[in-house]
């Protein structure tokens, strides 16, 4: 494999990643181009670079969160970064300082990447506004996750070879879910056909505006869809007030072998995880052959990688 | 379905099997604008034809019912009724209730769920549906509750209880206060095509009145609820039916200003209706008189300007459906110093003649007020009845329009005897009602009576 040594042309002209609003196709494209190189490599034994050598990589995760950071952790390590990871139980903003605060005490540590989640949409760019360093949004509340949408696509666009002209439904908890909102835009640059589908209490208002389809049942939603995309169901939202039940929201929009028949026969299955199963997705079609669920896992971290590694090539070298 | 239950509990196979004649009647139906002498044949419970060529001829071998020229409708649709049925027997079942339905030409009966336990769960609609069938002479649909035990704090499972046979949603006799989970109902009741039904009273505004706000309570000493406490929550819920689309119905409707609110509503385009029950159409505040208990009901009636714009409401169509809001009550809760007194009065059994006092007095048309008990509820709620049609279910009424009688709450068949209309002069009574081709009432028959 000569991949480690053949990095490709592209030029990301971007100090931080903070959503997929506001990047082009072609950007979009090199990103995935330069992610399905990182998930070649990271199939190879020996996984380690030297792209990030010397730089220091920041995870501040105010939200708790097991697989996106340790995502980003292993992402970076691989590139030969050093990481630290800052969770909120630790953090001094349980000491009562503000975001802002905290962002200029991390700043003076003179780190050259900050991988960061909140749970308000807007503070991760807040905060970039604040730093001296690359920010990369790792889910700010209910606005973007950016690489969780590129790990989506790059996965449609290794199983199916294109993205563009497929019918890509999202089902689900649409209103309060940052990697629909992020998916939406990203599919839609690519050319993709997307639906989503809800209760329209867990629809965002003018949800259509957002350039989607939007359907109120599983059998229409799902007709002849390519890829079938389940959002995780927050335990908060579980009962009485936007919907009435977990049992109530499974037998109408629980995605299960019964209703996935709508879609086409070799649609993928899609989750960002992590799942509850028998609420928003049956156990048998999240173990289902179609199911790329642990693959989207996989190539989280070749596209957490690519974030860093082109954000890397626009650092400061002296 | 309601048709096929019937239809298997009955035992009288000869007559339901066997094709019946209604002739010499005067056939009268709201939705095709039909008024003219003709008979009506019955074949399995269905309407099998209709028209003048039955009006003498009934065919070979058929039983036959000589109409002597009365009038000849469909059954009524009542909305709301309060059938006791589970949790307050003493007052009411379902099957003394559907006796007085069946008695006042109510072939339908839509029973609220403010009972104990709350009609608020898939194995309570199937509890209803099963006591009906196996107790009820008349067609029995159950209204579930929108919000967990009527409370309005969580909402209920709307699409598991519609698929399981709830006709609508409702909150019982209380505003759902928080205008974030009235907003969430309608736009989830929205996607599964279920109806809203609101009783609108802002709580804090009523603030302890046990009658109308006005003179006459004044008078009495007691305290009043205002008509705004209608109209605001009714205001507010307009509001949130234009925010999410969802089809609402104002139960009860009382006051002239509410009714102004329904028609902007309306002529805005916005999926809204609204009822009016028989007490606010007949009676108003001065009926209270000394304190009588049996007239104190919620929402309270109105002076005699609201009842009269009640009455122009219904007759220009802005008012769509008449309900009996029957609410048995026993002596023990209506014996009490009139504040301390339950709300409530029964009502299935003598709507229809009470009704019957407008188009005596030429206050409205006989088709728009046939339409108003039996058509328009009907469509609200996506029931096949309400129609003289060929395949519509044969839930017929023949009515005397004109026989004055007096009301002996003792000869009601309600098991609660809180009539308002007690000792009332009537003009006009049911003197048979059918359901699916049977017949379950016969006036003056002891044996079917």
């Amino acid at each position: 494999m000569t991949i480690a040594t053949a990095p490709s042309e592209f030029y990301f002209d971007h100090r931080h990643l903070l959503g997929i609003e506001g990047l082009t196709s072609a950007e979009i494209n090199g990103l995935l181009d330069l992610a399905a190189e990182a998930a070649d490599f990271n199939r190879q034994v020996a996984k380690k670079r030297d792209i990030l050598r010397g730089r220091t990589q920041i995870n501040l995760f105010f939200e708790a969160s097991t697989r996106t950071q340790s995502s980003f952790e292993l992402a970076g390590k691989r590139l030969g970064a050093d990481v630290m990871n800052m969770s909120v139980k630790s953090s001094s903003i349980k000491k009562g300082e503000t975001l802002l605060d905290t962002a200029a005490t991390l700043n003076a540590m003179r780190p050259d990447i900050l991988v960061v989640r909140h749970s308000s949409a807007g503070a991760v760019e807040l905060l970039s506004q604040k730093v001296d360093c690359s920010v990369i949004n790792a889910g700010d509340g209910g606005h973007e996750h950016p690489t969780q949408a590129l790990l989506d696509a790059l996965t449609i666009r290794l199983n199916k070879g294109r993205i563009a002209g497929l019918i890509v439904a999202i089902c689900g908890d649409v209103l309060h879910s940052r990697v629909a909102r992020s998916n939406i835009m990203l599919l839609n640059a690519l050319g993709a056909r997307v639906r989503v589908i809800a209760p329209s209490t867990l629809l965002p208002p003018d949800a259509e505006r957002l350039g989607v389809e939007v359907f109120n049942s599983m059998e229409q939603g799902l007709r002849d869809a390519d890829i079938v995309m389940a959002l995780r169901l927050q335990r908060e939202r579980m009962t009485g007030s936007y919907i009435p039940s977990t049992r109530e929201f499974f037998h109408f929009f629980g995605l299960d072998l019964e209703k996935l028949k709508f879609a086409k026969p070799d649609a993928l299955i899609m989750h960002p995880g992590p799942m509850n199963r028998g609420v928003e997705i049956d156990s048998a079609v999240a173990d289902d052959p179609r199911s790329v669920i642990s693959e989207q896992v996989e190539l989280g971290v070749a596209v957490r990688m690519a974030v860093l590694e082109a954000l890397a090539r626009n650092l400061p070298t002296a | 379905m309601p048709t096929d239950t019937m239809t298997q509990r009955s035992g009288n196979g000869a007559q339901l099997l066997g094709h019946t004649a209604l002739i010499n009647a005067r056939l009268v139906d709201p939705a095709s604008g039909l008024d003219e002498p003709g008979g009506l044949l019955i074949e399995n419970g269905l309407i099998a034809d209709l028209g003048p060529h039955l009006r003498r001829n009934a065919p070979e071998g058929v039983e036959v019912i000589d109409c002597a020229g009365q009038l000849l409708c469909p059954g009524l649709v009542d909305m709301i009724v309060h059938a006791g049925d589970p949790g307050f027997e003493h007052r009411e079942t379902l099957g003394t209730a559907s006796r007085a339905a069946a008695a006042g030409g109510v072939t339908t009966m839509i029973c609220m769920p403010q009972t104990d336990p709350v009609i608020d769960d898939v194995a309570l609609v199937d509890y209803i549906e099963r006591r009906a069938r196996d107790t009820a002479v008349v067609h029995v649909h159950p209204m579930a509750a929108m919000t967990k035990g009527l409370k309005g704090k969580e909402m209920t499972e709307i699409g598991l209880l519609r698929d399981a046979g709830a006709v609508a949603f409702t909150n019982g006799k209380a505003s759902v206060v928080n205008a974030q989970l009235m907003r969430c109902v309608l736009a989830y009741a929205k996607d599964f095509g279920a109806l809203t039904v609101h009783h609108t009273e802002d709580p804090k505004l009523a603030n302890g009145g046990v009658m109308n706000e006005g003179e006459v309570a004044s008078r009495l000493g007691l305290p009043g609820v205002p008509s705004a406490a209608e109209t605001i929550m009714l205001e507010r819920d307009i509001r949130l039916v234009e925010l999410t689309g969802g089809r609402y119905h104002a139960a009860q409707i009382t006051c002239a200003e509410s009714l102004a609110v329904i028609r902007d509503a309306k002529s805005r385009g916005l999926p809204v209706t609204c009822g009016v029950s028989i007490n606010h159409l007949t009676l108003n505040e001065n009926d209270v008189g000394s304190y009588r208990t049996f007239l104190k009901m919620r929402p309270p009636l109105r002076g005699e300007d609201d009842r009269l714009a009640m009455v122009e409401g219904l007759a220009q169509g802005d008012i769509d459906v008449i309900v009996s809001a029957h609410d048995p009550q026993d002596a023990d809760v209506k014996r009490r110093p009139f504040a301390e007194a339950s709300d409530g009065a029964i009502g299935v059994e003598t709507m229809l003649p009470a009704a019957l006092r407008l188009y005596h007095n030429n206050q409205i048309e006989l088709p728009r007020l046939l339409a108003a008990l039996s058509l328009r509820p009907s469509q609200l709620l996506d029931l096949p009845n309400g129609r003289l049609e060929k395949g519509a279910p044969a839930d017929l009424i023949l009515v005397d329009l004109a026989t004055p009688w007096v009301v002996d709450p003792e000869l009601l068949h309600s098991k609660s005897k809180n009539t308002p209309f007690d000792a009332s002069r009537l003009e006009g009574r049911v003197l048979r009602t059918l359901v699916a081709g049977k017949t379950v009432y016969k006036y003056a028959d002891p044996q079917i009576g």
